[in-house]
């Protein structure tokens, strides 16, 4: 447990951009000795480029080259934690008391997971005290995090806090032959500066349902160019992990359950075979399928939504109405199991029912095997 | 409820004369483990005035929906009520002939021992609290963790139990009744057949669904007559609904008369000295060698996984540390409280509510800090009092006056700066603050 605590340290659980880049060189190298020739050689022309944009050079290989075919996986778990809207203590302690027991969960889960990803809102209003007391509670993580941003976190300043505390707020790694890509799916068009409206102001919008009057969660268009080079020097056998705090499909517009481009970010995944978009945003059991892409959404800390009005995609196991005199009903976190094929099983952790998990089996079968059982919980 | 006496109840009848007969071989007069003679206790159970069957719905409770609880094939018909009775207050059941259920479920002390926990035979002490036998017929699932369904399932497990009533096997139990000729006819009249356990535990429970007492001065108020509670009962049942938020657990109302939601939650009683982690990997452990009922019943009973709770039986992270709402029928006279018996006013009751529970990492959602004054928490504690049925109403009355004088001395669990979220119970616990 000491040594553990002490590694954490040195590293840092908020992995800097450094200590990425050290570690999927690391991976890199490892890799490369692993592939045979023919592999090595279909590799390396299309790696190139791929390179560049991956920022690995090495002055003691004879090219700058990246892995690119698909390589072994090895199976691995890693939980995840989302959406607990923290607000100051002396305002709300019940969304920090579920964060805290999301926290003690994951702890208590062994072995431990490779990581844990955190999903985005953090905060509630982006306030850095908020932020503040979100990164002390997610310090008590013994796995590493990575950290996703949500438009709570970001609005109020534009996501310099949350830099100042976490980091980038896109980037990809590789891990266990899956290659992860995380993005910030909530940047909207500038709806403010004409309106002259205030930091605080510009937050409250984005944070409020059905507000017409703030523009579109979308990842972008030089996120996207971002992604493509990302993921061009990879072979479509190469299996992806995405995440991103909305859902990269369009659902329900009004509670932005919606990415505006998700169509245009699909496109660029579509070539893969196996892609998984784990997303959060939505607090509730969510499941869809696109083509190859398979959609998961995670359960948040703080508050289950109800379904948006409108209907469900078809895979989604629905969840019933949560307990109303239960504020951690329909909450929970869970956890991501990456199996050798490069698919996952997802597993809802929820804190006041039976876990919900969505197998991979389900996903490839378009639902004709293996779903999961309907909740045993009575309906409200 | 008219007393009926169907033609099977007269072998009922003869067997509860057959009372004599019995004393030959057990003193009933003997007081034993703490409880009143079984003499007395039978004698209390005469003003009851019980029914002679449980065929028919009691009052206040549907009757589609009291023959949908009772198990088919196992009908409490008269001769079997009183089959189970007898059995209820034999302490020959026990492998030192000297616990019967009536032990620990004394008709003198609300049917219930008035202890922390449980003693059972040579003196051994269980982990958790009794719970009342009255109205148990009605819940969905029995014993704190709900480790049993009806309460013909549950009569059989402490009789077996190591430290309740000790007996080896179900056959050996049988045996020692076996050659009664009360017991031997009893069994015929009842069941048709010789004794035999499976019948045994249907007759206790059989005999159980005849311990209804929902005919409290709460049910009195809400069937229309106004001086059945008095203003602070009323200001109590106010915040019971409201500001108190006892209902969100304790549904008390007409559709859901026992006061309950039959679920479990983790409110923190076990919390304040328990690792919950390491125990549940013990526990996880224990399980993977043997989770049959017994090694569970044991596991109950007479280790620290006892703390468990709803975990050992369905071994889901969410149920660490969570029991069983208890019902608030007769809560007046079933002190000492909570699943280990360690609160023992109504008032440390609220007063545990009030602070938002002891926190822990399980702690269930539903459990905040209240905020009540002094004043709000006599005002429910005295709605509490309401809730015991009238025919025990001179019981409730001496417990509400022994509790009110004890809660002027001390109230150990009482903490304003908790209650009124001076301090948070997570601040106390994660970061060490004051």
């Amino acid at each position: 447990m000491k040594s553990r605590q002490k590694s954490r340290k040195k590293s840092g659980i908020h992995r800097s951009v450094e200590t990425r880049y050290e570690a999927s060189r690391e991976e890199l190298l490892r890799s490369l000795m692993n592939l045979d020739r023919r592999a090595f050689l279909r590799a390396s022309g299309a790696a190139a480029a791929a390179a560049l944009t991956h920022g690995v050079a090495h002055a003691h290989t004879f090219q700058p080259v990246t892995v690119a075919g698909a390589k072994e996986v090895q199976p691995f778990r890693f939980a995840y934690i989302s959406d607990s809207h923290l607000y100051e203590r002396k305002l709300n302690d019940r969304f920090i008391r579920s964060l805290l027991r999301a926290v003690d969960d994951v702890n208590a889960l062994d072995p431990q997971p490779d990581f844990v990803l955190y999903g985005g809102d953090l905060a509630q209003l982006g306030q850095p005290a908020e932020l503040d007391l979100g990164a002390q509670i997610l310090k008590e993580l013994k796995a590493p995090v990575r950290m996703m941003v949500g438009e709570h976190d970001w609005y109020l300043d534009l996501g310099e806090k949350w830099r100042a505390l976490f980091g980038k707020d896109v980037y990809s790694f590789d891990h266990k032959g899956i290659h992860f890509v995380v993005l910030n799916s909530v940047v909207e068009e500038d709806f403010w500066s004409a309106r002259k409206l205030s930091p605080m102001e510009r937050m409250k919008t984005v944070a409020g349902l059905d507000n017409r009057s703030q523009s579109n969660f979308q990842v972008g268009g030089p996120q996207r160019e971002w992604l493509e080079k990302d993921l061009q020097g990879l072979s479509n056998d190469v299996p992806l992990i995405v995440f991103s705090h909305s859902p990269l499909y369009h659902l329900y517009q009004g509670w932005n359950f919606w990415t505006i481009d998700a169509p245009e970010v699909q496109r660029i995944l579509a070539r893969f075979q196996r892609v998984t978009v784990i997303h959060g945003h939505t607090h509730q059991l969510l499941t869809n399928r696109i083509g190859n892409i398979h959609f998961h959404g995670m359960l948040s800390t703080a508050w289950p939504w109800p379904y948006a009005p409108q209907g469900l995609p078809e895979l989604t196991v629905q969840m019933n109405r949560p307990n109303p005199f239960n504020p951690q009903d329909g909450c929970g976190d869970g956890e991501v199991r990456v199996y050798a094929d490069g698919l996952v099983d997802k597993v809802y952790g929820l804190w006041n029912r039976s876990p919900v998990t969505v197998s991979r089996e389900y996903m490839s079968s378009n639902g004709l095997l293996q779903r999961p059982p309907a909740s045993n919980a009575s309906t409200y | 409820m008219q007393p009926r006496f169907p033609p099977a109840a007269r072998a009922a009848l003869a067997l509860v004369l057959a009372a004599p007969a019995l004393a030959a071989q057990v003193d009933l007069g003997a007081s034993q483990h703490g409880a009143a003679s079984m003499k007395d206790q039978l004698a209390a159970l005469a003003k009851l005035a019980l029914p002679a069957d449980g065929l028919v719905a009691p009052r206040g409770i549907d009757a589609r929906v009291w023959t949908a609880s009772i198990v088919p094939g196992q009908e409490p018909t008269a001769a079997r009520v009183a089959l189970g009775r007898a059995l209820y207050f034999d302490p020959r059941l026990s492998k030192d002939g000297t616990v019967a259920c009536a032990t620990c479920h004394d008709v003198t002390r609300g049917f219930t021992d008035n202890r922390p926990v449980s003693e059972g035979i040579g003196g051994k002490l269980g982990r958790r609290n009794a719970p009342t036998t009255l109205n148990a017929a009605l819940l969905t699932e029995q014993f704190w963790d709900g480790r049993a369904t009806t309460v013909e399932h549950q009569a059989g497990m402490p009789i077996l139990n190591p430290i309740e009533m000790g007996a080896q096997t179900e056959d050996e139990v049988v045996q020692r009744i076996a050659g009664a000729p009360e017991y031997r006819d009893g069994f015929q009249q009842a069941y048709g057949r010789a004794p035999n356990y499976a019948d045994l535990r249907a007759a206790i429970g059989a005999f159980e669904r005849t311990l209804i007492f929902l005919d409290a001065p709460f049910d009195r108020f809400l069937a229309g007559d106004p001086t059945a509670l008095g203003t602070a009962e009323r200001r109590g049942r106010e915040l019971f609904d409201g500001k108190a938020r006892c209902a969100s657990c304790h549904p008390l109302n007409g559709a859901s008369p026992l006061g309950t939601d039959n679920a479990y939650h983790n409110i923190g009683v076990a919390a304040r000295d328990k690792d919950f982690e390491g125990l549940a990997r013990s526990a996880q452990a224990a399980l993977q060698q043997d989770d049959s009922e017994h090694a569970l019943d044991q596991l109950a009973l007479a280790t620290d996984m006892s703390e468990l709770g709803r975990f050992v039986v369905t071994k889901n992270r969410a149920d660490i540390g969570a029991f069983k709402t208890e019902q608030l029928r007769n809560v007046g006279i079933s002190a000492p409280y909570m699943h280990d018996g360690s609160l023992q006013t109504l008032w440390d009751v609220v007063d545990h509510y009030n602070k938002g529970g002891e926190d822990n990492a399980f702690l269930d959602g539903g459990i905040e800090a209240l905020a009540l004054t002094d004043a709000e928490v006599d005002d429910l504690v005295a709605f509490l009092f309401a809730l015991t049925d009238v025919r025990l109403a001179e019981p409730n009355q001496r417990a509400q006056a022994k509790q009110k004088e004890q809660a002027a001395k001390t109230r150990p669990i009482k903490d304003p700066a908790l209650a009124e979220r001076r301090v948070l119970g997570f601040e106390r616990r994660v970061l060490g603050t004051k």
